[in-house]
């Protein structure tokens, strides 16, 4: 079971709900909590483990021999202009390439081998009956969206479809977001009522919509702006999983780091509405 | 000297376009002929991705030894520029390219790097 926790506005509450969402399900089963918001990944903020693996992730870009015709198909090729011509030599602007391996392949003279340049690095943690998968994309790196793939391809091989999976996904409704929600059973879309919140959500909503995936609303901080995005999901028949109100407490215990240990009880009601929402003792099975 | 220019756009009148990447006009002086030739960049101007680069490989294809523009090449521009070997200067952006010539005889324009 994937569950992917994403929402369209930034600062909702993904990470909020997804920690305290895999935390709460790790009391009866054994979930797998992967922070795919590669670019500033902060479950670890909140959700301590002892670290039992670290790996070097890399993608593929194309590295000039110096020995070819200076032909130009590469620098044609090329989408993304990473693969430019000077004079009689090519650059190679790795940050531009999306690993196609076109100008590779076509390259006559094989004078463009594809050669591993690091990315990032992915780390997983376990404490007592909680994993959690976290990647961490590199300075300088632009391109969050084949690290996200690579660390959902990293969770799917070492945890089969009997363990729940949640994916606090980043912000946003661009390539990143695509791909880190590709694939997922259930999407749940994290927003909070206000006029800014109900047009992120909207976005997102037409995003999920596009991709053909099942998708719910948890709305946070419930009790301040208005009944608009409420009305917006009764309109569209989307389903809301949770209210969870604007509670100063909640917001002590996390500034503190300390909702899931201390807090969660503010939140155990709206947890159990969501695991019972989308039955996961039949997916799981408890234990 | 074969100089070219970022320009909004065809003639000696043109503003420097302060946009390298998305350049509308790339304008080359031939300074031995005094010959400006124009070349529509718009094609550059609408990429996605990479439009300074792009821009740059369209200027090294004319092989100038100096390129005149406004806000400057971005880092994947500069690092095509260079390899390229074209001495690049800035700051030409809010004159028409005659006085960006002017300037740059002149010796007055920021060299760039």
């Amino acid at each position: 079971m994937n569950i992917a926790i994403a929402s369209g506005k930034g600062g909702t509450g993904k990470t909020t709900l997804s920690t305290s969402l895999a935390t709460f399900l790790s009391q009866t089963y054994e979930p797998v909590l992967v922070d795919l918001d590669v670019e500033e990944p902060n479950t670890g903020l909140l959700v301590r483990g002892d670290e039992v693996h670290a790996q070097d992730m890399f993608k593929l870009v194309p590295e000039w021999t110096g020995n070819c015709s200076l032909c130009g198909q590469c620098r044609d090729i090329c989408n993304f202009n990473a693969v430019i011509q000077t004079g009689s030599s090519i650059t190679i602007l790795s940050d531009l390439c999306h690993s196609c391996h076109a100008c590779s392949e076509l390259c006559r003279e094989s004078a463009l081998p594809m050669v591993q340049e690091r990315i990032g690095v992915l780390k997983r943690f376990r404490s007592a009956q909680l994993h959690r998968v976290e990647s961490i994309l590199d300075v300088g790196q632009d391109q969050a969206t084949p690290l996200i793939a690579q660390t959902k391809d990293y969770v799917s091989e070492h945890f089969d479809d009997h363990f729940i999976k949640i994916y606090d996904c980043p912000p946003g409704t661009a390539c990143a977001v695509v791909e880190a929600v590709k694939g997922a059973d259930y999407v749940i879309l994290v927003t909070e009522p206000t006029p800014f919140g109900l047009y992120d959500l909207k976005l997102a909503v037409e995003l999920i919509r596009k991709m053909g995936l099942e998708f719910g609303v948890v709305v946070n901080r419930s009790g301040i702006g208005n009944d608009d995005v409420l009305k917006y999901c009764r309109d569209n028949w989307i389903p809301i999983l949770a209210k969870i109100p604007n509670d100063r407490r909640i917001a002590e215990y996390h500034s503190e780091g300390t909702l899931i240990s201390d807090g969660l009880q503010f939140l155990e009601g709206h947890l159990g509405a969501i695991e019972n929402y989308l039955d996961l003792s039949v997916v799981a099975g408890a234990g | 000297m074969r100089i070219a220019f970022s320009s909004e756009g065809d003639s000696w009148d043109s503003m420097v376009d302060p946009r390298f990447g998305r350049a509308r006009y790339l304008l080359l002086l031939d300074e031995a002929t005094n010959e400006l030739t124009a070349y529509d960049n718009s094609a550059n101007c609408a990429e996605a991705h990479g439009a300074g680069p792009k821009t740059a490989q369209s200027i090294l294809d004319k092989n100038p030894q100096v390129l005149i523009t406004g806000n400057g090449p971005g880092r994947n521009a500069d690092t095509v520029l260079s390899a390229g070997g074209i001495q690049v200067y800035v700051g030409a952006g809010r004159m028409t390219i005659k006085e960006a010539y002017e300037a740059y005889k002149q010796d007055t324009l920021t060299k760039n790097g």
